[in-house]
């Protein structure tokens, strides 16, 4: 089975250790994992900020890079989900792309999504320990439907225990672009989601948007927490990379 | 009403200031939504329902000119007039006018959410008619020196209990007190009287129900009753999308409006009024108008937006929207909040008089799934923010910077380098530390909070370095 890695920007640029971890995760589960060099982005930043033919232009890249594999997989609900469910919308006028889009938006998943439902994986190599809480991110649990897996997985882990915190299901505030155009009301609503992962009193807040992780870290130490650990699911899962 | 949502950003910092607001909307949240989660569970088939409702609205919205006339020849034969708005200046024209020949100096209101887009209560005091809110809510507001709505079905949510306290002290000049239903009965006592000596009630219309050209109205405290039935002229402002075709479509979604609005299975009152007073009935209106209004919703139909108009106006998207939660309602300037109201105001309003408000969400879609009529809230959202920037809306200095960097990531050798620059660039900024402070890049971000180091390098350097390794070792 070889899969395409889609690494994700933010992944590339601020933590290469999940994209590491995840290339751990599904080699060891048997997987032939392949990186394709030329990936940049899925486009979704041009595609919610109204710039249709920069998002369309990065979609066709993206599929063309991408269409030649059994599986795209993505630590990230967010991009993949990008790819399965905006793709196919943005060719109306382009059916051969739109057809090329609808095919490997079949064929991409989310990691924990494609460790769960794809290959079914009976145990993880991570071996990490304590108490943690998950937080739900938008695009993976209401589109793509990523709520069980995650957890399926973290209860695999020995050390692992799962305390839900109040509103897991609740925006973080980031919103890719929002955070940067409404700084204030997206941080005043990452207030709320980090009032909720202290009052659990976790040891480690575990998520699987980078984007979402990043919020949420720097509103936590902003509010002057300095020990929760804040996690993506991936680092969780696959231990030391 | 006027429009001042191209302020939303001050009005948002403003809000975000107001420290008895916050604590209002610390106190309110999640009260709707924990309400209408326990409510939704008494349908077998939530999913399914929603989807029958959908489609009733969508039937309709695809031929709306015909059922419009459906529901006038019935509303006709019934004794009612119909009369055709194109916008709020006509509403306040046409109600005026209604008020004049019926000799009326005093109307009161049921809620009217299209009242307040027309700013009919500022145009019947200009003509010398006394307009009483009578929906406690509203009531409040008015005479807190006529405060807008901050939300659709609870105009008064941003206030509390001693907010309420102080205002009804001061201005029905009684002995302070917080205790609900006293405040209660304080405000019925001087509505009781406007109830019997108004000439003209006024309410808005949930549903017009094109088979019996009935409005339905659904109302919690009775006052609807009084204003639709007391009066012996009663005139029905409503959107000429509220119009759906059957007794049992309105059945369907009378299953979903209470539950997703308040979270009742049915609300305290729910009437269908019919018609004016037939002689052998004793009580009812005998004059019975109907004002239907475009204001922008003809123009909506068959377009990119056309989903928008199937909306009941529950206001379950603002109860579950992070943004609305945050700021509250008056923020987004104009009638309508929350996403529908970031959807709405700039069909109804003027693209460019709300640039912000399709911007101003997370796009969690939140209010897309509670949405009882399946409104993809955030995908319209998007494209009304691709409608601004076909118009040139946006400032000059983001549209740059984001074809710069769409070509860019279209480059990836470009982009490579781009990102380890920028990697290493971000790691510099932490020093030693695992943190910035200040995001020179995006100053908004550091307002209220940190921004996480990176590792320093990116993962495609990291990668082909290991591969070089792998490479060598074998």
């Amino acid at each position: 089975m070889r899969i395409g890695l889609f690494v994700t920007c933010l992944v590339d640029l601020m933590r290469p250790r999940i994209g590491f971890a995840t290339l751990k995760l599904l080699e060891s589960a048997g997987c032939e994992v392949i990186v394709p060099e030329t990936q940049t982005c899925c486009g979704q930043p041009a595609w919610n900020s109204g710039d249709a033919p920069g998002a369309v232009a990065l979609a066709k890249k993206t599929i063309a890079e991408f269409e030649g594999f059994d599986y795209v997989v993505s630590p990230s609900g967010s991009c993949g989900d990008q790819i399965r469910t905006e793709y196919p919308g943005m060719f109306a006028e382009e059916p051969e792309w739109r057809d090329r889009a609808t095919a490997l938006a079949s064929r991409t998943y989310e990691l924990t999504d494609f460790l769960v439902t794809v290959l079914k994986v009976d145990s993880v190599p991570g071996d990490y320990e304590g108490t943690v809480t998950y937080h739900d991110s938008c695009s993976g649990l209401r589109s793509m439907g990523i709520k069980k897996q995650p957890r399926a997985l973290l209860a695999k882990l020995k050390g692992v225990t799962l305390k839900e915190m109040n509103g897991c299901e609740e925006c973080c505030g980031f919103g890719g672009t929002f955070s940067v155009k409404f700084g204030e009301v997206s941080a005043a609503i990452a207030e709320r989601k980090c009032d909720n992962i202290l009052a659990s009193g976790a040891h480690a807040v575990v998520g699987g948007d980078l984007g979402c992780l990043l919020n949420i870290e720097g509103k936590l130490r902003r509010m002057g927490d300095e020990t929760t650990q804040v996690l993506h699911v991936a680092e969780v899962l696959a231990g030391r990379v | 009403m006027e429009i001042k949502s191209m302020h939303f950003k001050a009005n948002a910092s403003a809000k975000l200031a107001d420290v008895v607001l916050q604590r209002n909307l610390k106190s309110s949240k999640g009260k709707f939504v924990a309400k209408r989660a326990e409510a939704i569970k008494d349908l077998d088939d939530f999913e399914g329902t929603r989807d029958a409702a959908a489609a009733i609205r969508n039937k309709v919205i695809d031929n709306l000119d015909l059922w419009l006339e459906r529901f006038e020849r019935k509303a006709l034969d019934t004794g009612a007039k119909v009369l055709w708005a194109k916008d709020g200046a006509e509403v306040c024209r046409l109600v005026v006018e209604i008020a004049r020949k019926h000799g009326v100096t005093k109307v009161t209101k049921s809620k009217s959410m299209l009242s307040e887009e027309a700013g009919l209560n500022h145009a019947l005091e200009a003509a010398g008619i006394q307009p009483v809110e009578t929906d406690l809510g509203e009531y409040i507001l008015q005479v807190d020196n006529n405060e807008p709505p901050s939300h659709i079905i609870a105009p008064a949510v941003h206030k509390s209990l001693d907010d309420v306290a102080d205002l009804f002290h001061k201005v029905h000049g009684t002995p302070r007190k917080t205790d609900i239903p006293a405040l209660t009965r304080e405000a019925r006592e001087v509505l009781r009287g406007h109830f019997l000596s108004a000439g003209m009630g006024l309410s808005g219309g949930n549903f017009l129900v094109a088979e019996t050209g009935s409005v339905a109205l659904v109302t919690n405290e009775g006052n609807g009753r009084m204003v639709t039935t007391i009066p012996k002229v009663h005139v029905v402002i409503t959107g000429i999308e509220k119009v759906i075709p059957t007794l049992e479509d309105l059945s369907t979604l009378m299953r979903l409006l209470p539950r997703s609005a308040t979270g009742q299975s049915i609300s305290n009152y729910f009437s269908i009024l019919t018609g004016v007073k037939k002689p052998e009935e004793h009580d009812g209106p005998e004059h019975l108008y109907f004002v239907l209004v475009d204001s922008g919703r003809a123009d909506v139909v068959g377009g990119d937006f056309h989903e928008m108009l199937r909306c009941i106006r529950c206001g379950a998207c603002m109860n579950h929207c992070p943004v609305y939660q945050t700021i509250g309602g008056h923020a987004y300037g104009w009638v309508y909040p929350g996403p529908m109201g970031s959807v709405l105001t700039p069909l109804y309003a003027g693209i460019e008089n709300a640039i912000d408000l399709p911007h101003a969400a997370t796009l969690c879609n939140q209010c897309g799934v509670v949405c009882p009529v399946k409104i993809p809230l955030p995908d319209l959202l998007r494209k009304l923010r691709e409608k601004q920037t076909e118009r040139g809306l946006r400032p000059l200095t983001e549209r740059i910077g984001l074809r710069l960097w769409a070509w860019v990531a279209q480059q990836p050798r470009l982009y490579a380098l781009g990102a380890s620059v920028g990697a290493r660039y971000l790691k510099w900024l932490a020093g030693d530390t695992d943190r910035i402070r200040l995001l020179p890049t995006a100053p908004e971000w550091s307002l209220g909070r940190d921004f996480p180091a990176p590792q320093g390098k990116t993962f495609r350097e990291l990668y082909a370095a290991r591969q070089t390794r792998t490479k060598e070792s074998t």
